[in-house]
């Protein structure tokens, strides 16, 4: 919104304390954000692979490497975020979950089982 | 797109300091933003050393005490002291929230006072709230019905009935949720706000209303309704307890509904 006002705008996000359903809220968009590039990085990793044929392409080389490990543990971790907090959304769509106590510990939650499931893939796929 | 800067005239500068009165020994400091309209010049913070010996309790004490006995230029609205007019609504201690019942007790350090964030100021922290008015009248907050009001009595209602209005007829209209709502900030031209909003399902949950599908077909639109993402902020700082985000998401329900 363009600010077509002489006199002053009032500080906003300089000065407001957000609240932690407010750091979600913007955490999940940014995770959706995320999400969509990673997915094309994840096709061109595929068709990489596949393309191939083998393990010796440089995409494939990449993302065996610590830094693209790092950013696939990432995207495992914006995956759960977003999934956790789509069913949050799902509550809300219904009318459910809007108490502040339950909005507060359901946010909490989100990012403790986004958290865990990652590591626990993580376990999984290291294992395997 | 979101501007999320303020624009140059209206960043916040360093400004004057009021030490206590001699022989006070219990102080609190009081930062309060300042905007002298006939000065030309930005912003600033003003803060003050107030004796708390000779202090009320509530923040709105804290700003009468400064502006009975500090510096009498300070402004702000105010009025009932006790939560129901909603004047003394500002941002204190980084939320929004009403001066009068707000504890000074409850704040930790330094007491810092912004007025609503995202607003026009007048003056200090006197915020010009037509937009917000002007909203809430857009949802027309009165009662539509098709059939004349019996001669002798009110229109009855069931308590059931009654008690869906519950959670929703209690705003006092401070603005603190829809100047809290980052939604807002970025598009209070198009998107009503929590408060507006909440007047809205007011009536439209309100069974002596005939208006329901007019006040829906109204509020399907991209940005009056829609730009909610459920970020509660609202519903964190409504100094009555009622939660907008809530009566939004029935709102949104009953558009689904009707589609059958």
């Amino acid at each position: 919104m363009a600010w077509n006002d002489k006199r002053p705008m009032s500080p906003h996000l300089q000065i407001y304390k957000l609240p932690i359903t407010a750091y979600v809220s913007i955490g999940n968009r940014v995770a959706g954000v995320i999400n969509s590039t990673a997915m094309v990085l994840l096709v061109l990793v595929i068709a990489s692979a596949a393309a191939s044929g083998t393990d010796s392409s440089t995409i494939l080389w990449l993302v065996n490497s610590w830094f693209g490990k790092l950013v696939l543990f990432g995207f495992t971790f914006t995956l759960y975020f977003h999934m956790c907090n789509g069913i949050r959304h799902l509550f809300w769509d219904v009318g459910m979950g809007f108490e502040l106590e339950t909005a507060n510990k359901t946010a909490k939650v989100s990012i403790g089982i986004a958290v865990a499931l990652t590591i626990i893939t993580w376990i999984i796929a290291s294992a395997s | 797109m979101a501007e999320f800067r303020l624009p140059s005239n209206s960043i916040v500068g360093p400004g004057k300091h009021f030490p206590a009165p001699e022989g006070a020994t219990n102080t609190r400091t009081v930062k309060v933003y300042r905007y002298d309209p006939d000065s030309g010049k930005n912003p600033r913070i003003d803060s003050y050393d107030v004796d708390m010996d000779s202090c009320g309790p509530m923040v709105l004490d804290a700003i009468i005490k400064i502006k009975n006995e500090m510096d009498s230029t300070l402004t702000f609205r105010r009025s009932c002291r006790e939560g129901i007019c909603g004047s003394c609504a500002m941002n204190i201690d980084g939320g929004n929230t009403l001066a009068c019942t707000m504890a000074i007790a409850d704040i930790e350090g330094d007491i810092t006072i912004y007025p609503l964030p995202h607003q026009p100021i007048i003056k200090d922290l006197v915020s010009d709230l037509t937009n917000f008015y002007a909203q809430y009248a857009s949802v027309e907050p009165w009662l539509k019905s098709d059939s004349p009001a019996p001669p002798d009595r009110e229109r009855l209602q069931t308590p059931e009935d009654r008690e869906k209005l519950d959670g929703a007829y209690e705003c006092i209209l401070c603005a603190c949720c829809s100047t809290s709502c980052p939604s807002y900030w970025w598009n209070s031209d198009r998107f009503l706000g929590p408060a507006a909003l909440l007047a809205s399902y007011r009536w439209l949950a309100d069974t002596r209303d005939d208006a329901t599908g007019d006040r829906l077909d109204d509020l399907e639109d991209p940005f009056k309704l829609y730009r909610c993402h459920t970020i509660m902020n609202c519903a964190q700082v409504c100094p009555k307890g009622l939660s907008p985000a809530k009566a939004i998401a029935e709102t949104k329900k009953m558009l689904v509904q009707r589609r059958g």
